[in-house]
């Protein structure tokens, strides 16, 4: 019965997304108020059906209907409620759902956080979210029902694939899911504005907090993945390259391009059609992960059950999306006008550079993502790309980028001066190439790429410095005082940069000073990786809920000093019987000691995976600092109260800088 | 020089930046595709010597034999016609298994031996890597046509 009604409730959804994506919109462009005031409300009663449905499902899988497909192929009786609950979106079906869900949140935040907007842009942008919902809902209902039954029902289900039983599963997905779709405002008030003609710095203001929301969500989404996968996959790697991977960094570069390109529309006017077309791109590409992902062209643990029909029919709505909005681009675009000039060397030419960086980094993803599968359709043979290729590519594309980070927030608008600069900046780069050098000589051995990595780092730190200090030199009160009263964009843009410099130094500490060692240990047998010896003292057999286990037990000491025991684990799960490896994983800020049982090998001994990874914290730290920094830029006040000042005074607004 | 001839000078940097750029980009993505041969590919010579491709297929069952040191393994990757001995160093999978879809990337040695750096972990029990998967389909279908024209023949 409970699934029936969360099939329902789709249903009934998808009606409302149909006339969410229709009323408001012709209400918007013929002018009739009562249609346009349905926006809200129809957002509203979307949201709930949609959240009914969504709470149907995880109803199903708590309560281990084995009789819905779904949860018979994805969830066990033995399996832990925690991730029971989880498992509702550890399938093609339910994470769908989960998408859905996440947009008919997103477009009902709008409607509720939109007061200050006038009612045909929030007619326009709702409408348009409701038109993407219409394609989720009308994909799920057609090709990939969550709630298909079972007849007759199974005794037991499959159970939920071991490397997914993990709490990254239960926050992971929500998270990524949160950014992916939350391009989807950017995207909305993109097409909106290009309809409605209103294309201003205002525009960009009303833009800006959302596609800053949803940035800061895919960050940390994808560095939980990315911490995940280090410490479940076994092996320790943290980024692999993967497609699913690269189909979730390219939004993410092309969304960090948006961000940059939206502070210039706002504070200059400038950049319109630049920025429009990058929110459309940001979003397209978040629709090609979805398709790449989803769709099974790709085989990775992200990808399920292949079905051609899924991939045709979001290959035609990422055909139909892409291709109506770059039309819709193509008609309204000439017609946005350019804003204030600028000099060749300003802030403007600093930050159109970034993105133009930006770009490239995320072009060269998509062909070392698209191309092998572009060969492969085509028969023309199976190759792949791999790590070293965007290694080889993203040092030199990043480089300047990092460089530009230091410049481009001290430089003026409209006009700058390069004697200016230099004179400002020159302490900061001679501090930055003196720690370069120096620094990788305390941590043992100078090697050039490390010092290369930590000379980036150290820029952004020192450019930073610079930065506050001249923003405290004020005429009233001391340095404090002035700082005090900068705005909270301006910090979390201080946050986010120097979040960048943590990731630097964390992946250049790794890849310079990492040892990995794969031995083969008899009990009593012992191996030094950094600093620390490892003793292997055996494996114990161990019962988990759902699971056996072979419990390994590893003492380590440093200069003879006991530190702590790991006990690694080799699971081999009840339900399908597949094998997992447990890392043990011992963090610290200044390094991770990641010891994992590869096979047994004979006579009690094992083979085993002993790492020393130095700073590998930093680097899902720097990621942290950049979302939060998001979350501080988009928590300044100059959105709330302008805005408001703004709903007094419509279209009276021009930027402030 | 006049404003003109300046921003010529820009829109030229911003090209050479760009050509830069995307000359870097074609170039590391040359020499570093990795191509990808069946195990009959690489007993009929197909495949380049001394640098890096992927082979794929199934682990020949009763094949996997381990060395001394506990850590080299010696199996054959077959795609039901050929065969192919492949050694490595390190650790396998999770769900390396005689019989089970396997994909390994290295260099063929001049003795005929598959040398691995990496062995393909799949995430998923009834999952089959593709290129395993396509090498044996390609075998199927080999035979079944090298059947055919010989039925002919007679």
């Amino acid at each position: 019965m409970i699934p029936e009604l969360g099939n329902f409730a789709l249903i009934l959804a998808l009606l409302l997304a149909a006339l969410l994506g229709t009323l408001p919109l012709v209400g918007a462009q013929r002018g009739i108020a009562a249609w346009m005031a349905l926006a809200r409300p129809l957002a509203v009663g979307q949201f709930l059906f949609i959240a009914f449905a969504f709470g149907c499902l995880v109803w199903s899988f708590i309560a281990n209907d084995f009789s819905v497909v779904n949860v018979a192929t994805n969830s066990n009786s033995q399996l832990p409620l925690e991730y029971r609950i989880a498992a509702s979106w550890g399938s093609h079906e339910g994470s769908m759902l989960l998408w859905v869900f996440m947009l008919g949140g997103w477009t009902m935040a709008v409607a509720l956080k939109s007061r200050h907007l006038p009612d045909e842009m929030v007619a326009r942008v709702l409408g348009v979210m409701g038109l993407v919902t219409i394609g989720f809902l009308l994909f799920m209902l057609l090709t990939s029902n969550p709630f298909d039954r079972l007849f007759p029902p199974a005794a037991d289900g499959r159970d939920l694939n071991p490397l997914l039983q993990d709490p990254g599963m239960v926050f992971h997905p929500p998270l990524l899911y949160m950014g992916y779709v939350g391009f989807s405002v950017a995207f909305a008030f993109a097409i909106a504005a290009l309809i409605g003609g209103r294309l201003d710095a205002t525009w960009a203001r009303w833009s800006r907090p959302w596609t800053t929301l949803a940035w800061s969500f895919l960050t940390g989404g994808i560095m939980l993945g990315s911490w995940w996968a280090y410490y479940e996959l076994g092996w320790g790697g943290w980024w692999f390259w993967d497609p699913v991977e690269n189909a979730s960094f390219m939004p993410w570069l092309i969304g960090t391009a948006l961000i940059h390109s939206l502070a210039v529309t706002e504070k200059r006017g400038t950049f319109k059609a630049w920025t429009v077309l990058l929110a459309i791109s940001a979003f397209s590409l978040s629709l090609l992960g979805t398709f790449l992902v989803r769709s099974g062209v790709l085989t990775s643990v992200h990808a399920f059950a292949t079905d051609p029909r899924r991939g045709v029919f979001i290959l035609a709505f990422l055909a139909l999306v892409i291709g109506g909005s770059l039309m819709l681009f193509a008609a309204r675009a000439p017609k946005v006008g350019g804003g204030g000039r600028f000099e060749a060397v300003s802030r403007e030419t600093f930050l159109l550079a970034n993105n133009v960086l930006l770009i490239a980094a995320a072009g060269s993803v998509l062909l070392g993502t698209l191309y092998p599968l572009f060969l492969d359709t085509l028969n023309l043979g199976k190759i792949s790309v791999g790590p070293p290729y965007f290694d080889t590519v993203f040092v030199p594309l990043m480089t300047p980028l990092v460089f530009l980070m230091g410049v481009g927030p001290l430089a003026r608008w409209k006009e700058a001066k390069l004697p200016d600069l230099w004179q400002r900046l020159k302490w900061a780069l001679a501090v930055s190439l003196v720690t370069a050098l120096l620094l990788p000589l305390a941590a043992g051995s100078w090697k050039p790429m490390v010092s290369f990595g930590l000379l980036l780092a150290a820029w952004i730190v020192t450019t930073t410095v610079v930065n506050i200090r001249e923003r405290g030199r004020g005429v009233r009160g001391g340095i404090f005082a002035q700082l005090a009263r900068q705005p909270r964009s301006y910090w979390g843009m201080i946050v986010a940069h120097l979040g960048i410099a943590v990731f630097i130094v964390g992946v250049t500490m790794v890849k310079g000073y990492e040892t990995e060692r794969d031995v083969r240990m008899d009990v009593g047998d012992k191996v030094t990786v950094g600093a620390y010896t490892l003793r292997f003292d055996g494996t114990t057999e161990i019962r988990g809920p759902n699971y056996r286990a072979a419990r390994g037990a590893f003492e380590v000491s440093r200069d003879g000093q006991h530190v702590t025991t790991q006990f690694p684990e080799k699971r081999v799960y009840n339900a399908g019987g597949m094998p997992m490896t447990e890392a043990a994983i011992r963090s610290t800020p200044l390094g991770d000691l990641y010891v994992s049982l590869g096979e047994p090998v004979d006579g009690g001994a094992w083979s085993v995976r002993v790492y020393h990874k130095p700073f590998i914290t930093w680097i899902w730290g720097g990621c942290l600092l950049m979302a939060l920094g998001g979350l501080l830029a988009l928590s300044d006040r100059r959105y709330r109260v302008v805005t408001q000042r703004e709903a007094g005074a419509p279209g009276g607004a021009t930027a402030r800088s | 020089m006049k404003p003109r001839h300046r921003r010529f000078m820009w829109i030229g940097a911003g090209v050479l930046v760009l050509a830069a750029a995307v000359g870097l980009v074609l170039n590391a993505f040359q020499s570093n595709l990795v191509f990808f041969f069946s195990p009959t590919d690489v007993v009929e010579n197909r495949a380049p010597q001394g640098r890096a491709f992927r082979i794929g297929g199934l682990v020949e069952e009763k094949s996997v034999a381990r060395a001394s040191d506990g850590l080299t393994v010696r199996f054959n990757v077959t795609d039901t016609a050929k065969t192919i001995p492949v050694v490595y160093t390190g650790i396998l999978p999770d769900l390396f298994k005689e019989g089970k879809g396997v994909v390994a990337q290295g260099k063929i040695g001049p003795d005929g031996v598959f040398r691995a750096t990496e062995v393909l972990a799949k995430h998923d029990e009834n999952y089959m890597p593709p290129e395993a998967a396509a090498a044996v389909d390609q075998a199927h279908t080999r035979a079944a046509m090298d059947k055919a024209t010989k039925t002919v023949k007679q």
